[in-house]
């Protein structure tokens, strides 16, 4: 069995040596720090990427709150503006229909005065028309008349009216 | 798998290739330095190969480069726990060595160095010697408990203890006797069936040849799996010395 020959043991564990040491050095110094520095920086980088994602999606959200706000907040504003505009419209109605409200009753009151002095200038001539009538009547009747006595005549008929 | 040869065993003989002598000791190039040569320069040549780009996204070979990386790293996290992280580029080197060994021994013509119980029994060796001293670097004294299993009556104890210390000093032995006993063999039963192949011939040869096939992707899975246990191995030896209370 050639695995026996014992000549050949100084040889194979020399090679063994050398040979593995040279693996060792080329594995620690080269291809060990190569392959974990790629994986560290890999995982580095999907970190930094998640990271920077988590903190994009903050200022989204965010970004979102602020636009609610503001959209409510103009909502509100909104209203109040429609709430004033309808206050301010109330009130304006209000006083123009007092306004139009004053004009006409004063355009009452003074058609009212105008009719009161039309009647009473009508009357007033009518007391001179029915007196100068009664002294025409009686002095064609009686040929004379007495101003005083028809006109105490004609009020006393004019009071009984 | 080597040619030639009348016996199975032929296989396995040294051969010089450059006769050196140094002191009167014999540290010839021989075939099996050759190839673990070869083996080195084939996994150095993967691995550097694989990394050139450095890619944030690997490429196949980087892919091979990293799964290595993290299947090690992980199966020493797991089995040595993180007390293990100084130890990973020797464990590192390890598989890679075997690894390389076994796969390239299963190229006909070429040699394993990993079929001589020399070379797994230096292996295992410097395993054991390292675990041993790292034990009691770590512990100090407080290795010898290793040797005490705790929550044990005294009266076993008598019986156990040798046979704990027993089977720490088999360690070596066992380790190197596996791997040997795998790669020697698988190779022996190739090469008994190649032979079966020839002198059968055209007419009935056909069936041993189905089955050196069969046994050829047998061998090659067991190449990586020698090489796996060796290295998952040492690091539960390495988790005894860092851990010996257990």
């Amino acid at each position: 069995m050639p695995q026996l020959a014992a000549e050949t043991f100084a040889s194979q564990l020399i090679w063994l040596a050398i040979t593995f040491v040279i693996l060792y050095l080329i594995m620690s110094r080269v291809v060990i720090p190569r392959v974990g520095g790629i994986l560290e920086d890999r995982e580095a980088r999907i970190r930094g990427d998640l990271d920077k994602a988590e903190e994009l999606k903050a200022d989204a959200d965010k970004a979102m709150a602020e636009y609610e706000a503001r959209l409510a907040s103009a909502r509100t504003s909104a209203n109040q503006i429609i709430g004033e505009m309808k206050a301010t419209m109330a009130t304006e109605t209000e006083k123009r229909r007092h306004e139009i409200d004053a004009e006409l009753s004063k355009r009452q009151a003074e058609a009212e005065v105008k009719i009161a002095e039309q009647r009473d200038s009508a009357l007033g001539s009518l007391d001179e028309v029915a007196k100068q009538a009664t002294a025409a009547l009686v002095e064609r009747l009686t040929g004379s008349s007495d101003e005083d006595r028809v006109a105490r005549a004609v009020a006393s008929v004019g009071e009984g009216r | 798998m080597a040619a030639g040869g009348h016996s199975p065993l032929a296989q396995f003989e040294i051969k010089q290739l450059i006769p050196l002598n140094a002191g009167g000791v014999d540290i010839s190039f021989t075939n099996s330095a050759l190839w673990m040569v070869i083996a080195i320069a084939a996994a150095t040549l993967l691995l550097t190969l694989g990394m050139r780009g450095r890619a944030m996204v690997p490429g196949r070979l980087q892919s091979v480069a990293e799964l290595s990386y993290e299947f090690i790293a992980n199966m020493i996290r797991d089995n040595a726990g993180s007390g293990g992280k100084p130890y990973f580029p020797f464990l590192f080197t390890v598989f890679f060595f075997i690894l390389f060994c076994n796969l390239l021994g299963m190229i006909p013509y070429s040699f394993t160095p990993t079929s001589h119980i020399i070379v797994t029994f230096g292996m295992a060796l410097v395993v054991f010697i390292g675990v041993t001293i790292i034990g009691f670097a770590k512990n100090g004294l407080g290795f010898i408990r290793l040797f005490v299993p705790s929550g044990v009556p005294i009266a076993l104890l008598f019986i156990l203890v040798p046979i704990e210390i027993i089977s720490y000093f088999v360690r070596p032995i066992s380790l190197s006797l596996r791997l040997f006993a795998n790669m020697m063999a698988g190779h022996t039963m190739l090469k008994v069936f190649g032979g079966f192949v020839i002198s059968l011939g055209f007419v009935a040869g056909w069936a041993p040849l189905a089955f050196l096939v069969a046994l050829t992707g047998l061998e090659i899975g067991i190449a990586m799996l020698q090489a796996y246990v060796f290295t998952i191995l040492s690091c539960l030896y390495l988790h005894d010395a860092l851990h010996p209370g257990h």
